[in-house]
């Protein structure tokens, strides 16, 4: 009796957790694991057909046409730009948002709010107020570069506006994550690391300069890491600036976009795959580097 | 550099952290700031050094009145309890620092940081990150950092208590030793009467913001003014026993038991709290000043610990360990001159001198 009792204990101690675990490992092999492999087969597969399966032959065509398609060449170009531009500024100014929230002032709750609440709103109102904002007669952004004797700019109509309407666009949809993150790491620094560096006469920049920027920097490139990995995926922004297209000419492809086009409107499953493999190994070999040039900012 | 503290008064809000305090550090000398936790020592230190802004009252630095000068204008260095080293930097840059931000030129720096250095022992370590240290070294680079812009004032903050007791040890004579060797005004804060009493040439008690008594150590010792100072200071502690003065001698409230004692000032009928030092004590049968049972016997060595039953109240005392008593006999004991209080029981004020 005693016996039977401690086997079916053991039993449960082993498999338990496994059995709770069923249910959310299925999720993950059929919507995550199984599409991921599916999309390496596929770029393989020439001629391929979704419904019925069949394909011509197995090699890399797919991954050649890719390569030598100028749109997907273009698509490279726009989101290395992109990301070139969209993901150092957006953490400079980040940084110094972080910084004046990091004060000790009354009513930095308000301040707190208005900066992130951009995280729990739509991206496609957002990008509509923007797309608003951005119109060449009645946009406000106009109205205020008029103010300094700038513009105006057609940054919707005209084509060659277009990518500077992204990347503006992309800079500020990144702020309230990356202010976030930079925030809580401005809140774990020492403030007797300051108090030392006053006493000592240290001025704001200094203090800002030789202590807040070092003990920050594992933040920062934690941040830069994150960012490049979203600013390459760049493509639901296009849709509400732009009316669904990649640019009011069809100039501003970018990689993601690229796929989706292939996939959704084009049909051309093999393509979309081969293009979907290429931006994984160029993001891969990005945060690998970004990652060992990291390690060098380690300080402990 | 002298400093001259003139009824300084700190509050936060409503809360008085240090009242009216008044008195005068002399150049060159090492004093502590002791007392228990929130007795406004740390705040009366971060006044010093200028991180507080005082309610009212002025500080002079020999004849300058600094009460309103920030802190960097002071010429003040100051330790932390926790060093707050920059992580980021070596020890070297650490040291500097303070230079780099008045713009010495680098070569000049670095020579001083090295002279530094040598001072406080860490000139093997320049290269180290201040997490490959140990507490003792890392307190030696704070203090180095401190000690290199030439500060007129040298403050440390609870210095000793994030070191391990060897370790303790060994810091508080090497503070004593570099503040011998470089002259400067030091003034520490710690909540350890055995660290205050080691090294510092005059100890300044606190008490709810108050300044209870400052002298030299000893003297601190042998004539504290009032029943704390004379409960804080001393280990083991003081044996305060509870009473009045009837017909010339100290009787326990309860009448219990009796005890001759030089009543000096004492009133007759003044309510009494006599305060006893553990080794004020010595047997004496021919000519007792009390008899007491000996309750337990501690043998430690050249001495022995012994708990005294008198009356209701107990004693623990030093007594040396020649003697023939068993615990549970009764015995006659003397007491010393030295050692010996009388306390008011209301103003807590000595009354016997």
């Amino acid at each position: 009796m005693n016996k039977t009792k401690n086997m079916s204990g053991r039993f449960n101690r082993s498999w338990e957790p496994f059995l709770y675990l069923l249910p959310f490992f299925i999720g993950i092999l059929v919507f995550t694991l199984y599409p991921v492999i599916n999309v390496v087969l596929i770029s393989f597969k020439e001629g391929y057909r979704l419904l019925t399966g069949a394909y011509t032959a197995i090699g890399f065509e797919n991954y050649s046409k890719v390569l030598s398609d100028p749109y997907f060449i273009n698509g490279i170009k726009n989101t290395a730009v992109y990301i070139i531009t969209v993901v150092p500024i957006s953490t400079m100014i980040s940084l110094l948002f972080a910084n004046l929230l990091n004060q000790k002032i009354k009513g930095i709750a308000i301040f707190h709010t208005a900066y992130f609440l951009p995280l729990v709103t739509s991206a496609t109102a957002i990008g509509l107020v923007w797309k608003l904002m951005f119109n060449g007669q009645i946009g406000v952004i106009n109205f205020l570069l008029g103010i300094f004797g700038i513009g105006p700019f057609e940054w919707i109509i005209d084509p060659n506006m277009n990518i500077y309407t992204l990347i503006i666009f992309g800079i500020w949809n990144m702020l309230p994550f990356t202010t976030i993150l930079l925030l809580s790491g401005l809140q774990n620094i020492d403030p007797l690391y300051y108090t030392a560096a006053r006493v000592d006469g240290a001025s704001s920049i200094k203090m800002f300069f030789r202590i807040t920027v070092p003990l920050l920097a594992p933040t920062i490139g934690l941040t830069c890491v994150v960012n490049t990995i979203s600013a390459s995926k760049v493509y639901g922004e296009l849709f509400p600036l732009f009316n669904g297209r990649p640019g009011i000419a069809s100039n501003l492809y970018t990689v993601v976009y690229y796929i989706y086009d292939q996939f959704y409107l084009k049909w051309n499953l093999g393509k979309a795959a081969a293009a979907s493999i290429i931006l994984f190994l160029i993001i891969f070999v990005f945060t690998m580097a970004q990652l060992q040039i990291q390690k060098r900012w380690k300080y402990y | 550099m002298q400093i001259k503290l003139d009824g300084i008064v700190k509050k936060f809000d409503d809360v008085i952290a240090v009242n009216n305090f008044s008195m005068i550090f002399e150049e060159g000398t090492l004093t502590a700031l002791l007392g228990p936790s929130g007795c406004g020592k740390s705040t009366m230190l971060n006044m010093l050094s200028g991180i507080l802004p005082v309610t009212e009252g002025t500080i002079y630095f020999d004849d300058e009145d600094v009460t309103n000068l920030p802190p960097q204008k002071r010429g003040v260095g100051l330790v932390f309890q926790n060093y707050a080293l920059y992580p980021h930097m070596s020890v070297l840059d650490n040291i500097c620092f303070p230079l780099e931000i008045q713009k010495v030129p680098k070569n000049e720096r670095i020579e001083k940081a090295k002279e530094m250095a040598r001072l406080v022992k860490i000139e093997q370590y320049l290269d180290r990150k201040p997490k490959e240290l140990s507490g003792g070294q890392q307190q030696r680079v704070a203090i180095a950092r401190a000690l290199i812009k030439n500060p007129r004032l040298l403050l440390l903050d609870e210095p000793l208590s994030n070191l391990d007791a060897r370790l303790r040890l060994e810091m508080r004579e090497e503070i004593r030793r570099i503040q011998q060797e470089t002259k400067v005004t030091t003034i520490f804060v710690t909540h350890d009467q055995e660290e205050a009493m080691s090294i510092s040439d005059k100890i300044v008690l606190m008490r709810d913001g108050f300044l209870k008594q400052v002298d030299k150590p000893q003297r601190l010792y042998d004539e504290p003014n009032n029943l704390f100072v004379a409960n804080f200071l001393g280990n083991p502690p003081i044996n305060n026993l509870v009473g009045k003065i009837k017909d010339g001698r100290f009787v326990l409230s309860d009448d219990s038991a009796s005890i001759r004692v030089d009543i000096k000032q004492a009133k007759e009928g003044e309510k009494i709290v006599l305060g006893i030092r553990a080794e004020s004590v010595a047997l004496n049968d021919q000519d007792p000043d009390f008899t007491a049972v000996i309750k337990e016997r501690y043998t430690m060595g050249k001495e022995e610990l012994a708990i005294l039953k008198v009356g209701s109240g107990e004693l623990r005392v030093y007594l040396s360990s020649d003697f023939s008593h068993k615990a549970g006999d009764t015995a006659g004991f003397k007491l010393k001159s030295k050692g010996v209080f009388l306390f008011d029981q209301d103003t807590e004020d000595r009354v016997d001198e």
